[in-house]
C-alpha cells in the first residue's frame, strides 16, 4: 500500500466523502481523510472548501496529523483570510507546549502563513520564542523572523525583533548562532545600508566559535558573513585564516568553495613574505582539485569560480594542469570550461603536455568542443613564445586533417600567430593557400584574405586568388568583404603594375554597388587616399602594425577583485558584478579587496605593523559616532548616477580606440586609416561630408605617448587654511592643508597659541571617515606652546582606519587634545592625497575598462578659464599620481586619456578635452563609484587653474 | 534561499512541485525546459539557468531533474549541494528514487522536503535525525501502521539535532556489536595511445556501517596516512587530532555513513591496474575497418582483475561490426554506435581479447575521429593506492565489538584513447 492510493477516488462527491471523513469520531480515518487532502493539494485541486474542517482537526495530540494540518493551512490561508484566523488560538496554545518540537513546530508554521491578520499575532509567541530556553525552539524562531520581516519589515523594526536576532548571534548553541546569521544576512540583503552584521573582533571571534560546531549549512552562512569582514591587520587577518582552513576538508563542497572564498580575501592583507602566506597558497590547492571530482554540477561552478581564482593568483594551481584535462564523456559546458582554464595554466613548463591534449581534442566529435579546442591552440601559441613554433606545427597537422571547420578554426588562429610574431611562421602561406575552397565561414574567409593581401609579395597568384573571391563580392558578409577591399588595395600597392584593374574593380563593387556605409566609406578613402597621394597611401596601408596583446580575455581588475569577494555566488558563475543582474539586491553593494599592509608595494605608511596601536583602532575615537552606518565607500549604493552626468562621449574616436582593440580583425582595418586627415584635400566629389568624423585611426599616437613623460616636480599643495579658529577651541588655532610625499599622505598643521597660557599634551585623532585616512603615528609637539608661538607639524596618515561614508565623502573629522580640552572640527581634504603611485594603468587594460564601464558611470565637467598646454597639464597631474595614458590630437583638439588608482583600489579614468586657443577643457571621467568623479573634478581644477 | 523545488522526468513532464516561500508559477520552469531542449544530451543541460526573475539550479539524478528556483544571491554549489541531499534522502527512504518512487509516497515526499528546508534555510538534512522525525516507509510498518493506527512521524524530539554530537541519536542500542568498514578506490585515468599514463588520479572513500550501542568513541588508524594529504572528513571526526597525529578519531553515527573521502592525485601514486593493446584502424578508400583489442592485468599485486566491462563509441560512420570474442560476450548498437564488451574475469595466462572487422558505411570517406575505449572493472581485497588501516580501537564502551574492514578497487571514469 503506498500513498498513491489516495489519488484513486474520483468518484463525483469527493469532497463531500472527505467531510464526512475528516468529522469522524475514529482517528485513524480522520488522518487517512487529510492525507488525501494534502495529496489532492499536491496535485493542484481545489480542496479549499474543506478549510474549516481541516482546522477542526488540529486540535489534536498527533504529531503528524497536526503537520498534516499544518501543510494544508499554508497552501489555503492566503486563500482564505478570514477562515485562517480560526487556527490562530491552536498555534498560540501550541507555542506553550511543553514539548519543544511543537513549540517549534507551530512557530515555524505561522510565519509562512502570509496573512496580515495572522502575523499580528504572531509576535507575542515569536518573542518568547526567540528567549525560549530550548535551542532548538530559538533557531527555529530566528529564521521566524526573516520570514516576518518578509512578509511586514515595519513590523519587524517596530517589534525589536532586529535587536533579539542580533543578540542571538551571542547564543551559546551554535546552531541559533547560524540560524541568526543566516537570518540577518537575508533581511540585510534588502537593507544594504543597516549595520545589521556589524561585525567585531567579539562577533567574529563568536562566529568562529560557533563555525566548528554547526551544521554544514550554518557554516556556508558563518563562512559568507566572514568574507565581509575587514580585518584590521594582517595579524587577525592571518588568525582568522587560521581557523578558517580546517573548513578546506569538509566533505560538502558549498563550506569548502566559501571557505576558499574568505582564505583569498584575507590573504590579500597577509605580506606576501610571511612564511604562512606560502603554506596558505599550498593548503588552497588540494581542496580545490577535490572539487573536480565531484558531480558534473559541481564541477561547473567549481571550475568558473577557480578560472577566477587562477587569474588572481595563478601560483595556486600552477602544478596541478592534469586535472583540467577533459575527459570525453563530461558534459560540454564542463568541457569548454577546463578547456579555458587549461589555457590560463600554460606556461613554458607545461606547454608540451598541453599541446598534445589540445591536438588530442580537436579530433573529438563534439564540433564546438573542437573549434575552441583549435582555437586554444592558437592562443597558447601567443601566450607561450617558446612553443610557438610547436603549436603551428600542431596546427599545420590539423589543417591536414581536411575536417572543415578545424581547418577554418585554424586558419583564423594562424592569423593572429602572423600578427603576434611577424615575419616567422610565413612559409605556411602555401599550405593555408591550398584550403582556400573549403572556407565557408566569414569569420576563415576574412582571415585567409587577410593573409593573402598582407603577404601578397609572397604569393604568386596573390591576383588571382583575391580575384576570385570578388567574383561573388555581394554575397560575402561585410567582415569579408571589407576585408577583401583592403586585401587588395595592399596588393596594389605591393604589386601595382598587374593589379590596377582588380582595384579599381574592387572601389567600384564598394563604393558604388554596396548599401553598407561602412563599406563605402572605407572605399572611398582608399580611393581618394590612393588618387591623390600613392606614397602616403603606401605609408598608410602598408604601416606597421602594433602587436596583439597576449591574453585578450583576461577580466579587468576591478571587476576581478570584486568577483574574488564573491566567490562561491551567482556572480562568480557568471562573472558578472552583482549589480549586473541579481534583482531584488535593491542595493549595490561593491565589495571589495582589503588593502595589503606591511609589505613594501603598498602605500601605507611604515608605521603600520608596530606594535603598541597608537593608530585609532587600539583606542575608542574620540568623536561619538554620528551615524552607525558601516558602509565603506563600496557599502554605497550606487543608485543614479551624479547628476552632472551626460551620456558617453559620441566623438567616433574612442569607440573607434577602444573597437580597435577588441578584435583582432578590426585593428587590420583600423591600422591603414591612421593620420589620414591631410589626404583629405582632393577629394573625390562624391565623398559624403560625414567621413572626416568616424574614421577609427589613431591608434598610433594614441599609444605612443605614455612614456614620454617628463619628471615631475612636486605635487600641487593647497596653501593652509584655518580649520579651527582660536575662538572656538580657547585660543588655539589650526590651519593646515595635505599632501602626498612618497607615498605617504601628510597633513601640514600649523598649531598656534592664541591664549594667555602654555598649551602641552597635544593628541590627534580622526572620526571613521571613507577612505579609512588615519594617523600614522601621535602628533609630535614635543615642546610646550608658548602664547602666541606657532608650531608646524606634518602628521603622516595611512589609510587602514575604519571606514564610513561622509558627506561630502572627503570630509574629515577631526578631534584635538590638549592639556585644556578635546576641540572638534571638520575639514575636507583633497581626493588628490589618496592617487596612488602605481595608478598608471596598462593601455589595454584602460581600453577594456574605459568600453566595459558603462554610461551611468561616467560624468562630464566643464573647467573654464584655464591657460596651460596639454604637456603643461599633463605634466603637473602626473605629479599628482594622475597618469596620462595616451594622448591624441584631433581635429586641432588635444585628447589626454588619463588614469588614477584611489588608496582603496578605485579607478578614474579620465579623458581630458583641450581646444587649442579655447580657456574651456572638457573632461570626462568614467569610474566604478561615480560617487568620487565630482571630486576628481574639483582636483583637476584646482590643478589646471594653479 | 531556496525558493522552489520542481521534479521533472524525463519526458519533460513537472511531476512534484513544493514552495517554501510564496508560489512560483510552473511557467518559470519553461526556461529550463528550452535549455534542455538546446542541449543534445540529457546531462548536457547547465547547471544554472537565469530567468527575469528567477535562477533556476538543477542537477540530474536517476533520469529525473531536480531545479530548484532562487530569486536572489545564493551560493549555487549550496543549492546543488542540497539538491543532492534531497537526492540521497529520496534513495534513503525509498530504496530507489525514481518517478515511481516518489509518486508512491508522494506524502512523506512532502513531510521531508518540509522538514528539510524552513523558509529556504535548512533544516534537519542528517538522514538519522530525519528518520527519528520521520519514519521511513515499508512495507511492514504500513501495514502495522494501517491495523494499530500508529503513525509514521515521531513523537519524540529529535535529541539528536541539540546535543553537541548532532549526528548520533541517543539510546542506541544493539545486541550484536558490530563495526565494518570499506575502503572503496575508484581509479580515474587517461591513457594515450602508445599506452602511457596522461593523468590518473584515485577517488577514494571508507564508508562505514557502525552498529554499536551507547556512545563509542572510535580511533582509526592507518599503516600509511601520509598518502591521505587532501581527504574530506564526516563533520564527525576530529579535525586537530588528524592534524597532529594523523589518527581517525570520532564518535560514529548511528548506522551507515561515509566517514571520509580522498584523493591521491600524484601520479608515481597511482597504479595502473589493466593495460590494453588496440589496432583500430580504418583504410582510406575501403569499406572495411580492422579492430583488435587485448586487455591484461598490470600492477595487481597479484589479485584478479573481475567484472571486466568494455565500452567504445565507435566513429558515425560505422554500419556494423564482426567481433570475435575469446571470452564473454559483445554487443553493438547501430543506431547509438556504442559497442559494449563484457569479458568477466582477466585470466593473466590467457589474455582476453576481441578481434574482427567493421563495416563502414559504402563511398563514405575514412572517420575523423578515434573511439576511446572505457572500461569498467573490480579488484577485491586491494586498495590501488596501498592504503592501509593498522587498528581500529573503541573508547568509551565496556563491550567487545565486531570489526571488519574490506578493501576493494574499481574503475572511475578509465579511459584509453586510440
Amino acid at each position: 500500500m503506498t500513498d498513491s492510493k489516495y489519488f484513486t477516488t474520483t468518484k463525483k462527491g469527493e469532497i463531500f466523502e472527505l467531510k464526512a471523513e475528516l468529522n469522524s469520531d475514529k482517528k485513524e480515518k480522520k488522518k487517512e481523510a487529510v492525507k488525501k487532502v494534502i495529496a489532492s493539494m499536491t496535485v493542484g485541486k481545489d480542496v479549499s472548501a474543506l478549510f474549516p474542517d481541516v482546522v477542526n482537526c488540529m486540535q489534536t495530540d498527533n504529531l503528524e496529523l497536526k503537520k498534516l494540518v499544518y501543510l494544508y493551512l499554508m497552501n489555503y490561508a492566503k486563500s482564505q483570510p478570514d477562515m485562517a484566523i480560526m487556527a490562530v488560538n491552536t498555534f498560540v496554545k501550541d507555542c506553550e507546549d511543553p514539548n519543544p518540537l511543537i513549540r517549534a513546530l507551530a512557530v515555524r508554521t505561522m510565519g509562512c502563513i502570509r496573512v496580515d491578520k495572522i502575523t499580528e499575532y504572531l509576535c507575542e509567541p515569536l518573542r518568547k520564542c526567540l528567549k525560549d530556553e530550548d535551542p532548538y525552539v530559538r533557531k527555529t524562531a530566528a529564521v521566524c523572523v526573516a520570514k516576518l520581516h518578509d512578509i511586514n519589515a515595519q513590523l519587524v523594526e517596530d517589534q525589536g525583533f532586529l535587536d533579539t536576532l542580533k543578540d542571538l548571534i551571542s547564543d551559546s548553541n551554535p546552531m541559533v548562532v547560524a540560524n541568526a546569521v543566516a537570518a540577518l544576512s537575508e533581511i540585510a540583503e534588502s537593507h544594504p545600508n543597516s549595520n545589521l552584521l556589524d561585525l567585531n573582533p567579539q562577533t567574529i571571534n563568536k562566529l568562529l566559535t560557533a563555525l566548528n560546531e554547526c551544521t554544514e549549512w550554518g557554516q556556508i552562512f558563518i563562512l559568507d558573513c566572514l568574507a565581509n569582514y575587514m580585518p584590521r591587520d594582517d595579524r587577525e587577518s592571518q588568525s582568522i585564516c587560521e581557523r578558517v582552513t580546517p573548513r578546506l576538508s569538509h566533505a560538502n563542497s558549498a563550506v569548502v568553495l566559501s571557505a576558499v572564498k574568505v582564505l583569498m580575501k584575507f590573504m590579500e592583507m597577509l605580506p606576501k613574505d610571511l612564511d604562512y602566506y606560502g603554506t596558505l597558497l599550498k593548503k588552497l590547492a588540494p581542496p580545490l582539485v577535490t572539487l573536480l571530482s565531484a558531480e558534473p554540477e559541481l564541477q561547473y561552478v567549481a571550475l568558473r569560480n577557480i578560472n577566477l581564482i587562477v587569474q588572481k593568483r595563478p601560483e595556486i594551481l600552477k602544478h596541478e594542469m592534469k586535472v583540467f584535462f577533459v575527459k570525453y564523456n563530461d558534459p560540454i559546458y564542463v568541457k569548454l570550461e577546463k578547456l579555458d582554464i587549461m589555457i590560463r595554466l600554460a606556461s613554458q613548463a607545461n606547454i608540451a603536455q598541453v599541446l598534445a591534449e589540445l591536438k588530442e581534442y580537436a579530433t573529438e566529435v563534439d564540433v564546438d568542443f573542437v573549434r575552441k579546442a583549435v582555437r586554444a591552440i592558437g592562443r597558447c601559441a601567443i601566450k607561450v613564445e617558446q612553443s610557438a613554433e610547436r603549436c603551428v606545427s600542431t596546427l599545420l597537422d590539423l589543417i591536414q586533417t581536411k575536417v572543415n571547420y578545424v581547418v577554418q578554426e585554424a586558419i583564423v588562429v594562424i592569423k593572429d600567430i602572423f600578427r603576434k610574431y611577424p615575419n616567422k611562421y610565413e612559409s605556411v602561406i602555401a599550405t593555408l593557400c591550398e584550403n582556400l575552397d573549403s572556407l565557408d565561414e566569414p569569420e576563415a574567409r576574412a582571415a585567409m584574405i587577410w593573409i593573402v593581401g598582407e603577404y601578397a609579395e609572397r604569393i604568386d597568384n596573390a591576383d588571382e586568388l583575391l580575384e576570385s573571391f570578388l567574383e561573388g563580392f555581394h554575397d560575402e558578409s561585410t567582415q569579408v568583404q571589407l576585408q577583401l577591399l583592403t586585401a587588395i588595395v595592399k596588393l596594389f600597392l605591393k604589386k601595382p603594375t598587374e593589379t590596377q584593374e582588380l582595384v579599381q574593380q574592387v572601389l567600384s563593387l564598394a563604393t558604388q554597388d554596396s548599401d553598407n556605409p561602412d563599406l563605402r566609406d572605407r572605399g572611398y578613402i582608399y580611393w581618394r587616399l590612393l588618387s591623390t597621394d600613392p606614397v602616403a597611401a603606401k605609408e598608410v596601408v602598408l604601416a606597421e602594425k602594433p602587436l596583439i596583446s597576449e591574453e585578450t580575455d583576461l577580466i579587468e581588475p576591478t571587476l576581478l577583485e570584486e568577483l574574488i569577494c564573491h566567490i562561491g555566488t551567482l556572480a562568480s558563475v557568471y562573472h558578472k558584478p552583482p549589480s549586473a543582474f541579481v534583482e531584488g539586491s535593491r542595493g549595490v553593494q561593491h565589495k571589495r579587496l582589503p588593502p595589503r599592509s606591511g609589505s613594501g608595494e603598498s602605500t601605507e605608511s611604515p608605521e603600520v605593523g608596530q606594535p603598541g596601536g597608537t593608530g585609532p583602532e587600539a583606542t575608542p575615537a574620540v568623536i561619538p559616532s554620528q551615524s552607525d552606518l558601516l558602509g565603506d565607500l563600496l557599502n554605497l549604493d550606487l543608485g543614479p548616477p551624479a547628476s552632472g552626468s551626460v551620456p558617453a562621449p559620441t566623438s567616433g574616436m574612442q569607440m573607434g580606440a577602444v573597437d580597435l582593440l577588441g578584435s583582432g580583425l578590426d585593428t587590420l582595418v583600423g591600422g591603414p586609416t591612421v593620420n589620414m586627415g591631410a589626404g583629405f584635400a582632393g577629394a573625390p566629389a562624391v565623398m559624403p561630408a560625414s567621413l572626416n568624423a568616424p574614421v577609427g585611426g589613431g591608434l598610433g599616437d594614441l599609444f605612443d605617448l605614455g612614456s614620454s613623460m617628463g619628471m615631475t616636480t612636486g605635487a600641487y599643495v593647497a596653501p593652509k587654511s584655518v580649520w579651527l579658529p582660536a575662538m572656538k577651541a580657547k585660543g588655539l588655532e589650526i590651519s593646515g592643508t595635505f599632501s602626498r610625499r612618497a607615498g605617504v599622505i601628510q597633513m601640514e598643521l600649523s598649531l598656534t597659541n592664541k591664549a594667555m597660557s602654555i598649551m602641552t599634551d597635544f593628541a590627534i585623532q580622526f572620526n571613521r571617515n571613507s577612505f579609512g585616512l588615519a594617523p600614522a603615528g601621535p602628533l609630535q609637539v614635543l615642546t610646550p606652546l608658548s602664547p602666541n608661538q606657532t608650531i608646524e607639524v606634518s602628521l603622516p596618515l595611512n589609510n587602514v582606519g575604519p571606514v564610513m561614508k561622509m558627506e561630502p565623502l572627503n570630509n574629515l573629522q577631526v578631534a584635538v587634545k590638549n592639556n585644556i580640552d578635546v576641540f572638534y572640527f571638520s575639514c575636507q581634504y583633497p581626493i588628490s592625497i589618496l592617487f596612488v603611485e602605481d595608478g598608471k594603468m596598462e593601455r589595454q587594460v584602460f581600453l577594456a575598462t574605459w568600453k566595459d564601464i558603462t554610461g551611468e558611470n561616467e560624468a562630464q565637467f566643464q573647467i573654464k578659464d584655464c591657460h596651460i598646454n596639454s604637456d603643461a597639464a599633463s605634466n603637473k597631474l602626473q605629479s599628482s599620481n594622475m597618469f596620462t595614458i595616451a594622448k591624441r590630437i584631433v581635429d586641432g583638439q588635444d585628447m589626454l586619456y588619463q588614469s588614477m588608482k584611489l588608496s582603496n583600489g578605485i579607478w578614474v579614468l579620465a579623458e581630458l578635452r583641450l581646444q587649442a586657443g579655447s580657456p574651456n577643457y572638457t573632461l570626462s571621467l568614467k569610474c566604478r563609484a561615480p560617487e568620487v568623479s565630482q571630486y576628481v573634478f574639483q582636483y583637476y581644477e584646482t590643478v589646471l587653474k594653479n | 534561499m531556496i525558493h522552489s523545488l520542481f521534479l521533472v522526468n524525463s519526458s519533460g513532464d513537472i511531476f512534484l512541485e513544493k514552495h517554501w516561500k510564496s508560489v512560483v508559477s510552473r511557467s518559470v520552469c519553461d526556461y529550463f525546459f528550452e535549455a534542455q531542449e538546446r542541449a543534445s544530451e540529457p546531462e548536457n543541460v547547465p547547471p544554472v539557468i537565469p530567468t527575469p526573475h528567477h535562477y533556476l539550479i538543477s542537477v540530474l539524478r536517476h533520469r529525473i531533474y531536480f531545479v530548484a528556483v532562487i530569486q536572489s544571491e545564493v551560493p549555487p554549489l549550496f543549492v546543488i549541494e542540497f539538491l543532492h541531499r534531497v537526492v540521497d534522502t529520496f534513495q534513503d527512504y525509498f530504496g530507489v528514487c525514481t518517478e515511481a518512487a516518489i509518486k508512491d509516497n508522494v506524502v512523506v515526499v512532502y513531510e521531508l522536503l518540509e522538514e528539510m528546508l524552513d523558509n529556504g534555510f535548512p533544516l534537519a538534512t542528517e538522514s538519522n535525525i530525519l528518520k527519528e522525525l520521520i519514519k521511513p516507509p515499508t512495507i511492514l510498518r504500513t501495514v502495522v501502521n494501517t491495523i494499530t493506527g500508529s503513525t509514521n512521524v515521531g513523537e519524540q524530539l529529535p535529541t539528536g539535532q541539540l546535543s553537541v554530537v548532532p549526528w548520533r541519536r541517543t539510546g542506541v542500542k544493539y545486541t550484536n556489536n558490530e563495526a565494518y568498514f570499506d575502503v572503496v578506490e575508484e581509479i580515474d585515468a587517461i591513457i594515450d595511445k602508445s599506452g602511457s599514463t596522461i593523468t590518473a588520479e584515485i577517488q577514494g572513500v571508507i564508508d562505514a556501517c557502525v552498529k554499536l550501542t551507547g556512545m563509542p568513541d572510535l580511533t582509526l588508524s592507518f599503516m600509511n596516512p601520509r598518502l591521505l594529504d587532501d581527504v574530506s572528513f564526516h563533520p564527525c571526526v576530529r579535525f586537530k587530532r588528524w592534524e597532529a597525529e594523523r589518527i581517525l578519531s570520532f564518535i560514529p553515527p548511528d548506522g551507515n555513513f561515509r566517514l571520509l573521502s580522498y584523493h591521491v592525485s600524484s601520479q608515481n601514486l597511482v597504479a595502473i591496474p589493466v593495460y590494453v593493446k588496440h589496432n583500430i584502424t580504418f583504410r582510406e578508400g575501403s569499406s572495411q575497418g580492422r579492430f583488435e583489442l587485448t586487455l591484461g592485468p598490470k600492477q595487481t599485486m597479484g589479485k584478479a582483475v573481475e567484472s571486466v566491462l568494455v565500452n567504445s563509441q565507435l566513429p558515425r560512420g560505422v554500419l556494423n561490426v564482426n567481433l570475435n570474442p575469446s571470452q564473454g560476450t559483445y554487443t553493438f548498437d547501430p543506431v547509438t554506435k556504442l559497442l559494449s564488451w563484457d569479458l568477466g574475469k582477466i585470466n593473466p595466462q590467457k589474455l582476453p581479447s576481441l578481434k574482427g572487422s567493421m563495416s563502414l558505411q559504402a563511398g563514405a570517406c575514412k572517420p575523423d575521429e578515434n573511439p576511446t575505449i572505457n572500461i569498467q572493472f573490480k579488484i577485491q581485497q586491494m586498495a590501488i593506492s596501498g592504503l592501509k588501516v593498522n587498528r581500529l580501537d573503541m573508547y568509551g564502551e565496556k563491550y567487545k565489538p565486531f570489526k571488519g574492514i574490506k578493501y576493494m578497487t574499481k574503475a572511475g571514469k578509465f579511459q584509453v584513447r586510440t
